[in-house]
């Protein structure tokens, strides 16, 4: 897990990141507990506010839920959810921004599309 | 809640404390930051009675801490000197703690001592720089009062038992909260630990607030010298690096991703070097 400290993104939300790849990737498994609070704020030495501030988000969007006494743990069905959510993210984020930095290059429509295709392609 | 409310200290005609207000609240991590001869170490002297405030009080929770056994027994300050007795040797100096504080931790003082190689038999005298800090770390970590103050906790620290205290200092927080004070000069060490950051300059306490709130309260700007010119027009700049045709603008104001330009890059400030900026004016020549 990894936290970019200087990047303009919040602490929080890109913790919440990190966690939502995990799910993705397996790496915390559906129905597998994920790590305490207290070993993710002194993993990556952040404030333990800021670290459930961001564990409360994914709770909030329904891809974590928290046992009493017990610990957090990833909800079942959590992999498909993120997985439609990301895909939504990566043409809002990736999309849009390779369009403006196409433009900014001076490279066409055209240009970008072969790029694209060819790298597919690879 | 530990408090000061309108906090001066006079050395002779030197004010070491203008009319400071702070509020610590309970089981939060602040940050108090401040230059060398900013007031830190005055402030928490005159909150843990070590000094007598020239004017002003101190309180937790609304009782004066000055000359007050109850209170003092709740705010465990870690000075930056050591000031325990040379010739005794590291087990006494816990046990003697433990005399003073009873909520002192032993068997947690033991296994953290073992963590960062501190050893029990050694006398206080012969301990280098870094172990002495350590020595006054473990303490402090060890001693379960309600407020603990860290002044300059990782002085003479290697980058390992920095590293280590830190993670310490998040689990006992997380484990049981408490309230600690971290006065330092390691700013970005400590950016993302803190909740809270006080930022103290020539005696007067310039910002209490929460370090997220501070650091989006402004951003960072790059770009074409030209393009960086033309945007900060009439905005409240705070500072401007230029290197060949490539200007940095650091901007005090909420960043308005609409306003700004595609060919502007924007960042998030950094705690460190806002508080450069802030503190760094005022310098008698």
């Amino acid at each position: 897990m990894k936290i970019n400290y200087e990047s303009e993104k919040p602490i929080f939300m890109q913790l919440a990141e990190e966690i939502e790849n995990a799910v993705i990737s397996g790496a915390f498994p559906e129905g597998e507990q994920i790590p305490s609070i207290t070993e993710l704020s002194a993993t990556l030495k952040i404030n333990p506010a800021t670290a459930n501030k961001g564990v409360n988000m994914l709770v909030d969007a329904g891809i974590v839920y928290k046992k009493r006494g017990l610990g957090m743990f990833v909800q079942e069905g959590a992999v498909k959810m993120l997985t439609e959510k990301k895909k939504n993210e990566f043409i809002e984020e990736h999309i849009t921004a390779l369009v403006d930095e196409a433009k900014k290059l001076g490279l066409t429509k055209k240009d970008v599309l072969s790029i694209i295709e060819k790298q597919f392609d690879k | 809640m530990l408090e000061v409310k309108n906090l001066c200290k006079t050395y002779r005609r030197n004010e070491a404390l203008t009319d400071a207000n702070i509020r610590f609240e309970e089981d939060k991590i602040y940050g108090l930051l401040g230059r060398n001869g900013a007031g830190k170490t005055t402030l928490l002297d005159c909150i843990t009675g070590r000094i007598f405030p020239t004017s002003g009080e101190s309180l937790l929770d609304g009782e004066p801490t000055i000359e007050n056994d109850a209170a003092l027994s709740q705010i465990y300050l870690m000075a930056e000197q050591t000031l325990f007795p040379e010739s005794m040797r590291v087990a006494d100096v816990m046990k003697w703690t433990k005399n003073f504080y009873p909520s002192f931790d032993m068997q947690y003082a033991e296994k953290i001592s073992r963590e960062f190689g501190l050893d029990p038999r050694r006398k206080v005298k012969e301990l280098s720089t870094g172990y002495s800090s350590i020595l006054k770390c473990v303490v402090s970590l060890s001693v379960n009062t309600k407020y603990v103050i860290f002044d300059e906790p990782v002085l003479g620290l290697d980058a390992n038992h920095r590293e280590l205290f830190y993670t310490l200092l998040l689990k006992k927080y997380a484990e049981k909260p408490f309230t600690a004070i971290i006065s330092t000069h390691l700013i970005d060490e400590v950016a993302n630990l803190i909740e809270d950051v006080i930022i103290i300059d020539h005696g007067r306490v310039m910002t209490q607030q929460p370090c997220e709130e501070l650091l989006a309260s402004g951003y960072s700007v790059s770009g074409k010298a030209a393009d960086v010119d033309a945007f900060i027009q009439g905005r409240n700049v705070l500072s401007i690096d230029q290197i060949g045709g490539l200007k940095t603008a650091c901007i005090m104001e909420k960043p308005d991703r609409s306003q700004i330009p595609l060919e502007l890059e924007i960042s998030k400030l950094d705690l460190q070097k806002l508080f450069v900026q802030m503190t760094n004016t005022k310098e008698s020549v």
